[in-house]
Formats: structure tokens, C-alpha cells, sequence
């Protein structure tokens, strides 16, 4: 049995040690709003955090989490949308089909943890592993300006 | 009153897919509907369900039922919006709802339940209003009927009908009234002018919104049902390829692998979740005879298609004497332009979900296609089609790919699952996706045109070779003239708006081995490329500036005019620029709406940079004017990314490419700034998912040839630039 800590709940599982994280999140755990979208680290549509760094989860074995602390999507707020990336998500309308967002919003959810102003070219940087085939780059640059006002406390438009 | 429902809360709990009731329904071994719908029905008690697209309940719940797949386009939204007008209730309070398969949400052209071709908006628009405005009727006269007076004395206000005096009753009250109200005669019903819309015309939030930023967005690859099992199917590499053998034993042994078995498409390795089912794929001995894709490659097309070209093929168009004029034109050019085969490369990998048992078949699809593939299901199992039942879910992008011709990802379901007697879901990887065909074709076009003593263009002769597309479907098979001409061949080209006194446009129809299918804009993504850099070409031969030109050729269109204009204005055309970088046009119609992009693009060894798109569409009508800019976006980031780098190639039969590291698409990086703007017109209501998609990647090189004289005729740019 392999031991997973995901949004804060403990979870046993009975998985081959070198089952990605993804497949043991969205298979076994169920939590199917981490993506998959190409299984070698190209799309990032299955980005979450291991203990607050974007990872992912595609690459990841299973056996190589430990006791880091894993958060999904479903972990920002649960359904709430109350996170200052979903604020600023939906306040700029960014999601089209959708399916890369989750990954968006957590590569997303990471830098403003780290960088309380990011530029465009840190904007860039970090969001550069995560595609979107709807193309809404232009929206989530934004998005990620005003995630970071609002965790600044700037919660005026 | 109305209002107390906080907006921020209220597009969450309004997508509710019909999984979890469905399962249920699965579980206890039912293969009834959901629920029935099909014009009127009876009320269920405390409902008001005037139509199979809403349903009003006590508790002031207005549900949507939208029988289009919501795959990016916002259909979930806007065509929600429309019945909302009429109805009088503000947008972001409904619930929407994924329909059923049924004729009443058919399209009203084409004899299926579909999702394609920039429609949605333009053909549903009349009935979704008269559902809205035939609720809101009866509501009214419930209403009247309790407080003794006149109907033509109340209004409505979003959900509630108020009389002269003031007093208010809301439609969750009225519903009991409301469902035995006669349907007025739909002469009766009075629609409101454009300039009486509270909502339409006006920016709306998506209402799927809160579902896709909390992951609570179901998609097909999502779907979870009781004792569900996961399936991955190996491939042939080879278009065409066949079967010789396969050994199962190694498969079979890796834990969690249920079972093995050869289906149409492969050898399908079914197991208890996907990361087993990939295991055992990887562990399967299989041989194939690849004898039939042998000599086939983008090579070897390419010099069979150079050589069409030169020769006579089916007429698309003939105005006037091409061949005459361009003997005697001024100045003459004759090129060759080249466009790759192209996948779609939708996020969501193709999948599906199938339930096989004695009593039928369930699906659950991200599809576009639904009554194609409930259809076909039913004909591969050799069962009635009144036992297939399909939910749809949202979709992970489609841009046509979720519209295949034999319904593939969902007949293939349907046959790993036969036998099963497990739900299964069939993921397809990204190398599968990539590798599966169904792609744009691949075309080359050959282009003769000349210019006069004013420097105008006199002559225009275009071929254009390639594999037709609405021919290979069911549904474009009507659309082929009786010569064989597919329309869909020469799109864009015959019909170009541009001013061109002798025109003649021809098509060969090939016939190769590699699936093709529509891909957004179908054949508007090759003949918006064809024509605009034909356009600059003859503009540079004249010595003009590439818009004036245009404007030219576009005198006797104000609407194009217009749009061009507004796309040049927005760009600053002949306004100074930052140093090093250059300005393109190009304007396309497609789907009913006009589009017109500048792209500014600097160029540096070799390396094109796009810093910024300036567009303008005209739509007839911008029912959500948020949604139109976003498709525009989407639209130009789709094109550019197939501009700059998008190409599959085959060879000895296969495709190359596998997933994004051999087949890149754009990054966030090279997204360009996007500036839209929407010019109002009151023309008919046009499309806007695909119009976003043809000017881009013109708009480009035209842009790159004003950089470095560099005329581009082949994409990739790439390719082309390598």
C-alpha cells in the first residue's frame, strides 16, 4: 500500500509503485479534475502541487511523493471557486472547452505564491508548460496580473 | 426578490450532466431515458415544461436544455441567453442542461443531432426565442387569470410578472397556472425588436464557468460509473494496415488487465484503470501487414499533386476568360502554394465511455456528432437504434475532430465494450490522437493571375488538389454537385469577395488512403491562405499598399469594406511602428461572417515573432459580444499556431508525428497581444467559432514578406523559414 496525503485528506492505495500520480489521482482517488492531455510533461494539463511546487503528475510515480502534501483543483477551495486565480479566472472570463484549465489555474495558483507581481515575462515563464487549445493565453496572462492583485488584497477592479 | 440568488454562485450548480442520475438508472439495470422528451408533455406536478428546451419549477429554477455540445464556443451560454430574452430572466440565474438524443433537437437542416460549421447560434436563434417568448406568454396569462385582468396590462421582469399597481408574482408561483395555460398560436407571439434586448447584444459571463475553474466540469475522459474499467486499444501505425497476429500472453499477465481482444481499430487491452491497461498495451506482441501504406508519403503526394495541378480538374467557378485575360495581362504571376496535413490536437484526447448489455447500449461522449453515432453504434452491434442510449458530456475541444465520419471513438467504445459486461472507457494517448488520422488535408493549389496597365488584377486561375472533405461525411455527401465537386473543395476561393473580373476556379479530388475530416474553418483554412497571399501578391506586383488594394477590390462590399477598415484602424496601418516590425492584412468570409486580422510580426534570423493581432468581424448579430472576442482569439491562436508550426507528414503510410514535442503547438510565449473589434451590422446572424481561423496565417506572411521580402507559399513558416 502506498500512503497519498491529497487536499489534506490521507488516502491508502493499492497501485503499482511506478503508476503516475495522474492515473492515481483521476483512476483510484477519483479526482478527475487534474487532466490528462499528453503523459510526457509537454502539456501540463495534470499540474498539481507537491508541497506547493508545480509538478507534473504525468511523470510522477507514485512512489516517489513520500509524505509530500499533494493539491489537486479540487483542493483550491473545493467548489467555492473562491481562490484568487478562480476570482480572477471567472471575473475575466478566461475558460473556453476548459480541459487544460485546472492545470492552468494551478501553475498559476503556484507563481502568485511565490511572485506577488509577476511581469509578463515571469507570466510567461511559468505558464509556458501549459498549453490551451482554445487559445485563451491572452486572458490568462491577465487573469494571472489580477489573481495577484486580489491576493495582494487589491480586490478593486 | 429575484435577485437574492448571488450570481457568483449560480452558474456552478447549473450544469448538472445527467451521469450520476444516468448511473443510478445503470445500476439498478434500467436502459430507460432519462426522461422523455418530444414537444409537449405532461407537467410533473410543481414544473412548468412548456418544451423540450425548458422546464420552470416552483422554486423559480429556469433549466436549459441545450442539445449543442459545449466545447469552448460558449454555446451553453449564448444559446441559453436567447431563450432568456424572450423568457425576461437574467442569464446567469438558469441552470443549463446537456440534452438527450432527440429529433426535437435535431438541426434544422440537416436530419441530426450535430454541433459544426459555426451554426449553433443562427439555427437555433428563432426557436430558442419562441420557446422563451411562448413560456413568458403563458406565464403572463397565469398571472392575468389570478388577478382578474387584462394580460396586455402586465409586464415581466427578469422572472417575475408585475401588474399596474405594483404587485409582483414570480414564475416559480405561476408554474402550476402557467402548464394549464392553452400554447398561444405562434402568430400570437410577439418577439422583441433588437433594440428591446436586455441581454442579447450585451456581454454575458460563461455560466460554465464555475464548473471548469473548480474541476468540477465533467468531460468525456471524466466519466465514472460503477465497476467502470478502462480500456487502451493498440494501433496499427500504418493507414490501412491490417491484422496478421497478436499474442496476448504478456499482456494478460500484467496486474489489473481484464482482458484482451481484437476489435476493427486494434487489439483493444482492457483493465482496472488506465496506467494497467497501458502497461498491458506495452507488453503486447503484435504484427501488422503494412504492405498497404507502402510508398505513401507527404512526398510522394506532393509530386503526384504538383502534376494535377497543371491539368484540368472539376469547375468550381468561371467568370469571364481566365485563361484569355491572363495570356494578356500586364504583369503576370504563376505559384504554387502548399498546405500540410494538419490533426486537430483537441486537449482532450479522443475517448468514450460504452455500457454494452442484453438490453442495449449506453454511451457517454464528448461528441458533435450525437445522432450519427447513437446510429452507427447500433448498426456495428446489430442492434434496434431505440437501444442506444448517448449522454453527452462537455468536450475538451472539437474544432471537427468530435464529428469524425464513421463516428470512430464511439463505434470503437461500443465494440471493446460488447461482451465486456462493464462499463469501459476507451482513452485514446496523445500518440493515438496525434496518429489517428482524420486530418486537414493536405493541399496543394496552383495560382495564375495578372494585373493590367492600372495595375488592378485582370485574370485569376486557381487549382486547387486535395482530399475532399464534406464528400468523406455522411451528412456533406448531399452537399456534392452531380459532377462530383465537393463545395467545400473550393470554399473561399470561388466565392471570394475580392473584385477579380476574370475568374476560374478548379479542384482535384483525391482519393488517398489518410482520413480526413473538417478542421476548423474546413476549406476556408486553405483558401483564405490561397487567395490573401495571392491578393498581396499581385498588390506587391503592382506596387500598392496591400490595404488600399484590398479596399480596391472590396468597393462594392461595405460590409467588407468596413471590416477591413476597422481591422487596419485598429492596427494603426500606415501609422509608425517599433523598429523591426511589419504589418500584414487579410480578410476572409466564412460561415456567414466576415473577418479581417493585421498581424504585426518582426522577423529576426529567421525567427518570426507575432507581437500583435488586430481584428474585426462582423457577425450580423453579437448575441454575446464576450463570447464573439473570445472565439476570435481562440480562432487566431488556433491558425497561427497551424501557421507557424503545424504539420503532420506520412510517411511509408504512417504519420510521423506522436505527441506535442514532434507535433509543437503554440505556447503561451508566442502568444501575440489580440485586439477585437466588432462591427455592427444588421446582417444575418453569422457564425464565429471558425471565421477566427482562416485570415491569421495570410495575415502573417503577408506580414513577412513586408519584413524580408520573403514571399511564403508553404507552411509551416517553420518549414518554410528552416
Amino acid at each position: 500500500m502506498i500512503s497519498l496525503k491529497v487536499n489534506g485528506v490521507q488516502h491508502q492505495i493499492d497501485a503499482d509503485p511506478e503508476m503516475p500520480l495522474l492515473w492515481a489521482l483521476r483512476d483510484l482517488l477519483k479526482l478527475t479534475g487534474t487532466k490528462y492531455g499528453c503523459g510526457i510533461a509537454q502539456c501540463g494539463a495534470c499540474t498539481v502541487h507537491l508541497d506547493g511546487q508545480p509538478i507534473r503528475s504525468c511523470m510522477t510515480p507514485v512512489s516517489a511523493v513520500g509524505t509530500a502534501e499533494i493539491r489537486t483543483i479540487e483542493g483550491l477551495s473545493g467548489k467555492a471557486a473562491t481562490h484568487a486565480v478562480q476570482r480572477a479566472w471567472l471575473e475575466l472570463d478566461v475558460v473556453q472547452c476548459g480541459y487544460c484549465q485546472s492545470g492552468q489555474l494551478m501553475s498559476a495558483a503556484a507563481l502568485i505564491e511565490q511572485n506577488a507581481s509577476p511581469s509578463d515575462s515571469d507570466i510567461d515563464a511559468a505558464m509556458n508548460g501549459n498549453l490551451c487549445r482554445c487559445g485563451t493565453y491572452p486572458r490568462i496572462r491577465a487573469a494571472v496580473k489580477r489573481a495577484a492583485e486580489i491576493k495582494r488584497g487589491g480586490d478593486g477592479a | 426578490m429575484s435577485g437574492a440568488e448571488p450570481i457568483a454562485h449560480s452558474g456552478r450548480r447549473h450544469f448538472l450532466i445527467g451521469v450520476g442520475v444516468v448511473a443510478g438508472g445503470l445500476a439498478a439495470g434500467s436502459l430507460l431515458r432519462p426522461y422523455l422528451v418530444g414537444g409537449r408533455e405532461p407537467s410533473a406536478p410543481k414544473e412548468f415544461k412548456p418544451h423540450a428546451f425548458l422546464r420552470i419549477s416552483a422554486d423559480d429554477t429556469v433549466t436549459v436544455i441545450i442539445g449543442k455540445s459545449e466545447m469552448g464556443q460558449g454555446v451553453h451560454t449564448g444559446l441559453p441567453m436567447i431563450l432568456a430574452e424572450e423568457l425576461d430572466f437574467d442569464p446567469q440565474r438558469l441552470k443549463v442542461e446537456f440534452a438527450p438524443v432527440d429529433p426535437v433537437f435535431n438541426h434544422p437542416f440537416l436530419p441530426a443531432q450535430f454541433t459544426g460549421g459555426s451554426m449553433s447560434v443562427m439555427t437555433t436563434y428563432e426557436a430558442l426565442r419562441n420557446v422563451g417568448a411562448t413560456a413568458r406568454a403563458m406565464l403572463v396569462s397565469a398571472a392575468a387569470a389570478r388577478w382578474e385582468v387584462d394580460p396586455e396590462t402586465l409586464i415581466t421582469d427578469d422572472g417575475r410578472v408585475i401588474d399596474v399597481t405594483g404587485r409582483e408574482l414570480r414564475y416559480g408561483e405561476l408554474v402550476d397556472a402557467a402548464a394549464g395555460m392553452p400554447v398561444p398560436a405562434k402568430e400570437a407571439i410577439r418577439l422583441k425588436d433588437r433594440n428591446e434586448f436586455r441581454y442579447i447584444g450585451k456581454p454575458q459571463k460563461r455560466l460554465d464557468g464555475p464548473a471548469k475553474v473548480t474541476g468540477q466540469a465533467i468531460f468525456g475522459i471524466d466519466v465514472q460509473l460503477p465497476d467502470l474499467l478502462t480500456a487502451v486499444v493498440a494501433r496499427p501505425r500504418v493507414f490501412g494496415a491490417t491484422l496478421k497476429s497478436f499474442d496476448a500472453s504478456r499482456a494478460k499477465a500484467v496486474p489489473g488487465v481484464v482482458a484482451v481482444k481484437e476489435v476493427p481499430s486494434g487489439i483493444a487491452v482492457i483493465a482496472e484503470h488506465t496506467w494497467a491497461a497501458l502497461k498491458g498495451r506495452e507488453a503486447l506482441l503484435v504484427e501488422w501487414d503494412e504492405s498497404a501504406g507502402r510508398g505513401i508519403s507527404t512526398q510522394s503526394l506532393r509530386e503526384q499533386w504538383r502534376e494535377l495541378s497543371e491539368k484540368p480538374g472539376l469547375v468550381g467557378k468561371n467568370t469571364g476568360d481566365a485563361e484569355g485575360a491572363f495570356a494578356a495581362a500586364r504583369r503576370r504571376i504563376e505559384v504554387e502554394y502548399e498546405l500540410p496535413y494538419l490533426a486537430h490536437a483537441c486537449m482532450e484526447p479522443m475517448n468514450g465511455v460504452a455500457h454494452v448489455t442484453d438490453g442495449g447500449c449506453e454511451l457517454w461522449l464528448p461528441t458533435q456528432s450525437q445522432s450519427q453515432d447513437a446510429r452507427l453504434v447500433a448498426a456495428a452491434l446489430g442492434m434496434d437504434p431505440g437501444r442506444v442510449i448517448l449522454h453527452t458530456t462537455f468536450l475538451g475541444g472539437g474544432f471537427g475532430r468530435r464529428a469524425s465520419a464513421n463516428s470512430d471513438f464511439a463505434v470503437e467504445a461500443a465494440l471493446v465494450a460488447r461482451g465486456v459486461g462493464r462499463p469501459v472507457k476507451v482513452v485514446w494517448t496523445r500518440e493515438d490522437d496525434t496518429r489517428g488520422g482524420f486530418y486537414r488535408p493536405f493541399n496543394i493549389s496552383r495560382v495564375r493571375a495578372g494585373i493590367g496597365a492600372d495595375g488592378m488584377p485582370t485574370a485569376c486561375a486557381i487549382t486547387l488538389v486535395g482530399k475532399p472533405v464534406l464528400a468523406n461525411t455522411a451528412m456533406g455527401k448531399l452537399a456534392v454537385t452531380p459532377e462530383g465537386l465537393d463545395p467545400s473543395s473550393v470554399e473561399g476561393a470561388a466565392d471570394m469577395p475580392y473584385a477579380i473580373p476574370n475568374l476560374r476556379v478548379e479542384s482535384h479530388q483525391t482519393n488517398e488512403v489518410i482520413p480526413n475530416l473538417w478542421w476548423r474553418s474546413v476549406g476556408h483554412s486553405i483558401t483564405g491562405f490561397v487567395v490573401n497571399g495571392m491578393i498581396d501578391e499581385l498588390a506587391n506586383l503592382a506596387g500598392k499598399d496591400p490595404y488600399a488594394y484590398r479596399r480596391a477590390l472590396l468597393v462594392e462590399k461595405p460590409r467588407h469594406l468596413a471590416v477591413l477598415d476597422a481591422a487596419a484602424e485598429l492596427a494603426g496601418w500606415g501609422q509608425p511602428l517599433p523598429a523591426g516590425h511589419h504589418l500584414g492584412i487579410a480578410l476572409q468570409e466564412s460561415f456567414g461572417s466576415i473577418v479581417a486580422q493585421v498581424a504585426e510580426v518582426s522577423v529576426r534570423d529567421r525567427e518570426v515573432r507575432v507581437h500583435r493581432v488586430s481584428c474585426a468581424v462582423d457577425c450580423g448579430l453579437a448575441v454575446n459580444p464576450n463570447q464573439v472576442v473570445a472565439q476570435m482569439e481562440s480562432g487566431i491562436i488556433y491558425g497561427l499556431s497551424a501557421a507557424l508550426t503545424g504539420e503532420i507528414t506520412i510517411k511509408d503510410g504512417a504519420t510521423v508525428q506522436g505527441n506535442f514535442d514532434s507535433y509543437p503547438v503554440l505556447r503561451m510565449t508566442a502568444a501575440p497581444k489580440i485586439d477585437v473589434r466588432i462591427v455592427s451590422s444588421n446582417g444575418p446572424i453569422g457564425g464565429i467559432g471558425e471565421p477566427g481561423t482562416p485570415p491569421i496565417a495570410p495575415a502573417v506572411c503577408n506580414a513577412i514578406h513586408a519584413a524580408t521580402g520573403r514571399r511564403i507559399r508553404k507552411l509551416p513558416i517553420s518549414a518554410s523559414l528552416a
